[in-house]
């Protein structure tokens, strides 16, 4: 548990990051470094994209399964890392 | 008004008289006026005029049908009618709700209220069904070893696996640990993205106008806090998973003795080590197993061997050697596992200063040790001088076996001798080399050409001999103590070395057999001595170790990774026999100057 700690402390304090959010496959989130209302917001919108994306990778050949996904836009890098009953979002702005 | 009067009275008899003779006849009543006849009215005599007719006034509308068409829907039939002529009849399955029937049906069967329903929407994809259908499979597996009731072995992997779930329980971010790991790698990519692409896809082109020299591009960067204070003492790459290496840190310095690190470091992630141990003592070598990469040999400064099994949690060693079982009683200077034994038991060898070559495998959990060789300096044990005088030992600083002769390796010596051993003879060299003035800090033999090997000491010279003959085939002279020495995994004839004013050398003997054709100052002169340098497997990366404690990973330009360049018309053909062919060519064309001034 202390070495999860440690990794998303690191994450954090890299270049350019601008927050972690941990989302439970309910979508709702769990931990977060940003505020309420900007948690909310993105945690709700990714987790549909999520599940479409997975839904659709598992379409494709059951035996698949999405190990992550990115999005990345003008300001900043949304990237999503969903596990089995979490997943995780980092906003990053890599050029900062 | 007496006429009014009699009037009135007339004609009231008079009315009456006429009212009883027609019922149709609309009366108005006459206000004194006299009798007036119509001219149509019916002449009547006065005894007909007498006549009563008697006439019956009833309810019954005469214009109604009289035969009115009643349906009667208890009775299923139409009722009341005289005239009927039926043309068609049809059983019908309705029943009234309160007729007899239909309280009778309710009561035999039919629950009286409907059963409790709750609304289900899902869908119905390929990999709901394909999941439902894996979990049938898993519960029915369960079942049988559940039949079977014989206990299991607990391999490592599962008591890993075992651990995680039963932590979870207690707090639930411990369950995001493998997606923390992914997410951590992709902000390193995210980072450090230029030097990622650099990594996979720079080429450098301004290597079409230097002919034969090449560049080193200065890639990624490791160190780790922890790691402060140590040098890097051994680099090995991972043979199964090309992008994890392993670095051993310690101290070669002999009045600086403190604690030692293996660390593991992924390309994909350079920011943080994958694994690291703290260790007592400094290390001085380490050895990743070909087959199981998971076991580590380490050898340590303190002259002990250990054993780590990376699958497995904990920060100690699996195996770790005592005083009792043998461990050197100087620093281990090298480790290399070899193939199983004959009893299927994994072991490694070890070279330390104390003069001994031991042999160390792994016996049911265990460490056990067997000395291979003894170095004297005389040479052979047996030899000794004027009978039975103790031999003097000399002190081991490198070995390498044999790539594919697996009982032949070689050992370098602290005094600058390179022996040519045997598994099978114990106390007899095969030949001893006259090699270097100063200790041999590494010998290895080439990737392909199997008589060639090279040899680098501190005495500032990299040698390289083939085997059969006692002199060295090439000499060069870096003009600083040259660290370490490797061969190239792709070529025969290209190596580099790194020498502890910083500079990195790389050779490549088919372009040029008297210099380097590259050599960058990867480190300030003050800043540091470069101490160990390793080629990846098959990225075109080397790494190279320092003594601060920081590992830098350099990309090689085109012309330091040449191919043999095809005739035209011929096809290009690759693979080890191409590149011992390129190295016989050079051989022969140094044993002829030789032999014609010889």
């Amino acid at each position: 548990m202390a070495e999860v700690e440690e990794t998303l402390k690191r994450i954090q304090s890299q270049k350019g990051v601008q927050g972690i959010i941990i989302v439970n496959s309910e979508g709702i989130p769990v931990k977060t470094t940003l505020d309420n209302s900007s948690t909310v917001h993105y945690a709700g919108l990714i987790h549909q994209l999520v599940m479409k994306a997975r839904s659709t990778v598992r379409d494709i050949d059951p035996q698949n399964d999405l190990t992550f996904l990115r999005v990345r836009s003008k300001k900043n890098e949304i990237m999503i890392a969903p596990d089995k009953d979490y997943f995780l979002i980092v906003i990053q702005n890599p050029s900062d | 008004m007496p006429v009014t009067d009699k009037s009135v009275a007339a004609s009231v008899r008079k009315d009456d008289e006429e009212r009883v003779d027609t019922v149709d006849r609309w009366d108005e009543s006459h206000h004194g006026k006299g009798l007036i006849k119509p001219p149509d009215q019916l002449e009547l005599t006065e005894a007909e005029l007498k006549e009563e007719f008697t006439r019956i006034l009833t309810a019954n509308n005469p214009h109604a049908p009289a035969n009115i068409v009643l349906y009667n829907s208890k009775r299923y039939r139409h009722a009341s009618v005289t005239q009927m002529i039926v043309h068609f009849v049809v059983e019908g399955s309705l029943l009234h709700q309160d007729s007899d029937e239909a309280r009778r049906q309710k009561q035999i069967g039919c629950q009286p209220e409907p059963p409790p329903r709750s609304n289900f929407s899902s869908l119905a994809n390929q990999w709901v069904i394909y999941d439902a259908y894996m979990e049938e499979l898993q519960k029915q597996e369960r079942n049988k070893e559940k039949q079977k009731a014989a206990p299991s072995k607990k391999d490592p992997d599962n008591t890993k696996r075992a651990v995680v779930s039963t932590d979870s329980h207690g707090h639930d971010i411990s369950k995001v640990r493998k997606a923390v790991k992914i997410i951590e790698r992709m902000v390193n990519q995210n980072t450090f993205d230029e030097i990622a692409q650099d990594f996979k896809y720079y080429e450098d082109d301004s290597d079409e106008f230097r002919a034969q020299e090449g560049t080193l591009l200065p890639l990624w960067k490791f160190q780790y806090d922890q790691a402060k204070g140590l040098s890097v003492t051994a680099l090995c790459w991972n043979k199964k998973y090309q992008d994890l290496f392993a670095v051993g840190m310690g101290s070669y310095d002999f009045n600086k003795q403190e604690h030692g690190l293996l660390v593991f470091y992924s390309l994909k992630n350079t920011a943080f080590p994958e694994y690291s141990y703290p260790t007592k003592s400094g290390i001085l070598c380490i050895d990743i197993h070909e087959q199981h990469s998971y076991l580590v040999a380490v050898g340590f400064y303190d002259g002990c061997v250990a054993v780590y099994n990376l699958n497995k949690e904990g920060m100690d060693a699996v195996h770790k050697s005592t005083a009792k079982t043998g461990k050197h009683t100087d620093p281990v200077w090298q480790v290399r596992w070899q193939k199983d034994d004959l009893d299927n038991n994994h072991n490694f060898y070890s070279v330390s200063s104390d003069g001994r070559v031991a042999s160390w495998t792994l016996v049911k959990n265990e460490l056990v040790f067997t000395d291979v060789i003894k170095l004297s300096l005389n040479g052979a044990m047996s030899e000794g001088t004027e009978g039975s005088q103790q031999p003097i030992i000399a002190c081991g600083t490198a070995f390498d076996f044999h790539k594919e002769i697996d009982y032949l390796f070689l050992v370098g010596t602290g005094e600058g001798k390179i022996h040519k051993c045997s598994k099978t003879y114990s106390s007899h060299f095969l030949e001893t080399y006259v090699a270097h003035s100063m200790a041999v800090d590494a010998v290895k033999w080439n990737h392909f050409h199997p008589k060639v090997f090279i040899s680098c000491s501190s005495d500032w010279t990299i040698k390289i001999w083939d085997h059969t003959i006692n002199t060295p085939i090439f000499t060069f002279d870096l003009n600083a103590a040259v660290g370490d020495v490797s061969w190239s995994p792709y070529s025969s004839t290209v190596f580099s070395a790194v020498t502890i004013d910083g500079t990195v050398h790389v050779f490549d003997l088919n372009i040029n057999k008297y210099e380097a054709i590259c050599q960058p100052a990867v480190m300030a002169k003050k800043k540091g001595k470069l101490t160990r340098v390793e080629f990846n497997p098959i990225h075109p990366i080397i790494i190279v170790g320092d003594d601060r404690g920081y590992v830098t990973s350099l990309k090689l330009s085109p012309n330091l990774r040449k191919k043999p360049k095809a005739k035209k018309g011929q096809e290009l053909a690759t693979g080890p026999e191409v590149e011992v062919a390129k190295m016989d060519k050079l051989l022969s064309l140094l044993q002829q100057p030789e032999n014609s001034t010889a």
